[in-house]
Order: structure tokens, then C-alpha cells, then sequence
């Protein structure tokens, strides 16, 4: 069978779940946000595959935006992180549970 | 000769690539989330590394040859050594192995599987493409959409990416009130 779109939003849709699988099993906040871009990776494959096979390139650029728009958050989201380790020490999501009711 | 040229071609090359490719993501990706051996966020890091370059290759052959450059740059490059320059700063010990609550695992797996019957649902109502696909991802097309359509966007992220440098800039400072 020759691989089509199909092929892809299937990788695509299987890379989204590992990544929220990610998101809720593990507990260490820093494997949290790689599972996060994990998901935005998947988001960005099934772009790019929509935009070849249906011939209009608007979908890349929407990945290029989100590429640029990742790194951002990558960089405020670790600084987060980093601020939050220096007040409590750790980087579990199991220690910061001062909302908790 | 003649048969590999037939082979090219015919795409058959293309599709074996597909599916070594398409493999060898979702494995690392596996490996990112649920490594058997090791909880260190030092190994999920370069698994995550192996997941990007791979599905860099996945974007070149979908003839989007920029993205798929970005792609190694910005996430492979830049992104992860950030990555990995943090956890060296936090000196993380390795994640303990606690027994997982019943109830975050039931969670986990319903809302996954939620996540997943959509999909299926979305996929089987797909209808095929009409032609064949002929779209290029050079960059010239790219950069003369952005350029010209996307300008406003562009400018945009462009202050995001400002806004995020001050950002960070304010919260890594050493008296953070």
C-alpha cells in the first residue's frame, strides 16, 4: 500500500498520545515539559502532512510559527522551573502542592 | 541499475523510508515517556533528541526541506542543549520508582483512551486526497508567503520573542520578590 495521509496522522496521532501519557503518568517535572514538546511535535507533523497533500503551503508556515513560539515558551517555562527550584528545592510535581484544598 | 532507478521512481524507496522513519519516532518517543531501564531526565533528553532527528527526516519526505532544517536548528540545537543545561543546573537525582496511585493511573489511561477514539473516529472519516500530491516546501516559496501574506504574524512573534527574553531575563534573577 503505498503511504499516504493516512500514514502520517497515524504517527502523528500516536506521538500526540505518548505525549499526554507522558504528561499525566510521569512526575518529574522537566520529563513533564519534554512530553509537552512532544506534543507540539505531532501537532506540527499532521500540519506539515495536511499542507503536501493538499497542496497549499500555508500549513508550513504555521509550523514555523509554532517552532518560534515553542522555543519561547521553552525558554520561560524552564526559567519557571529554575525560580521554582530555588524556592522549594525540588522539581516534583508531587512536592508542590501548596494549592492543594 | 535499472530496477533501483524503477524503485526510485516508483516511490517504493520513499515508503520503506516512511515506515524506518515513522519506527524509529515513536520508539525514542516510547523511550522519552516509559524508558524501562532508566528514570534520569538526562536519557529522556537524548531520546528526545532521537525523536526530533528522526521525524526531521519524517518532514523531508514530505518535501518540506526548511522545516525540516529548522527542525534539527531550533529543536535539536538550540531547545534541547537548553534542556540539558538545565537539568545539569538542577543536579536532579533520579526520579524514584513509586508505585503508581491506581487513580492517576486509571485517569491516564481513560483520557488517552478518550484522545484515541477520537482520533479513530477522525481517521476512518477522512476522505482521500484527490491528486497527487506536487507541493514543494522550498524556501523561497516559504519566505515569499511569509514575507508577503503572513508579514503582520511574522512581526508579531517577533515582539513574542522579545516579551519572552525580558521575561526570562526578570525571573532568573537572583532576587526574584
Amino acid at each position: 500500500m503505498h503511504v499516504g495521509l493516512h500514514h502520517y496522522l497515524f504517527v502523528s496521532f500516536m506521538l500526540f498520545s505518548l505525549g499526554l501519557l507522558g504528561v499525566i503518568m510521569r512526575r518529574n517535572l522537566l520529563v513533564i515539559y519534554m512530553s509537552l514538546e512532544l506534543m507540539l511535535n505531532a501537532a506540527n507533523l499532521a500540519l506539515v502532512s495536511f499542507s503536501r497533500f493538499n497542496n497549499k503551503l500555508d500549513g508550513q508556515v504555521l509550523v514555523f510559527f509554532i517552532i518560534t513560539v515553542a522555543a519561547a515558551e521553552v525558554a520561560v517555562g524552564l526559567a519557571l522551573i529554575v525560580a521554582l527550584y530555588r524556592k522549594r528545592q525540588s522539581a516534583h510535581v508531587e512536592d508542590l502542592t501548596s494549592m492543594k484544598l | 541499475m535499472e530496477a533501483i532507478n524503477n524503485l526510485i521512481a516508483g516511490g517504493a524507496v520513499q515508503d520503506v523510508l516512511f515506515y524506518v522513519f515513522a519506527a524509529l519516532t515513536l520508539l525514542c518517543a516510547v523511550l522519552v515517556v516509559a524508558n524501562p531501564f532508566s528514570r534520569s531526565p538526562v536519557t529522556s533528553a537524548m531520546f528526545l533528541v532521537l525523536t526530533i532527528i528522526s521525524m526531521s527526516g519524517l518532514f523531508l519526505l514530505l518535501h518540506a526541506f526548511f522545516l525540516a532544517a529548522v527542525q534539527i536548528l531550533v529543536y535539536a540545537g538550540a531547545v534541547m542543549v537548553l534542556f540539558l543545561f538545565v537539568i545539569m543546573l538542577l543536579d536532579l537525582k533520579e526520579e524514584q520508582r513509586r508505585r503508581i496511585k491506581l487513580f492517576g493511573l486509571a485517569a491516564g489511561l481513560v483520557s488517552v483512551g478518550i484522545v484515541v477514539s477520537i482520533f479513530v473516529k477522525s481517521l476512518a472519516s477522512l476522505k482521500p486526497a484527490a491528486a497527487s500530491p506536487t507541493l514543494e516546501g522550498e524556501t523561497y516559496a516559504l519566505g515569499k508567503l511569509l514575507f508577503t501574506q503572513y508579514t503582520l504574524p511574522f512581526e508579531i512573534v517577533s515582539v513574542l520573542l522579545l516579551v519572552a527574553m525580558v521575561g526570562v531575563i526578570l525571573l532568573s534573577k537572583k532576587k526574584f520578590e
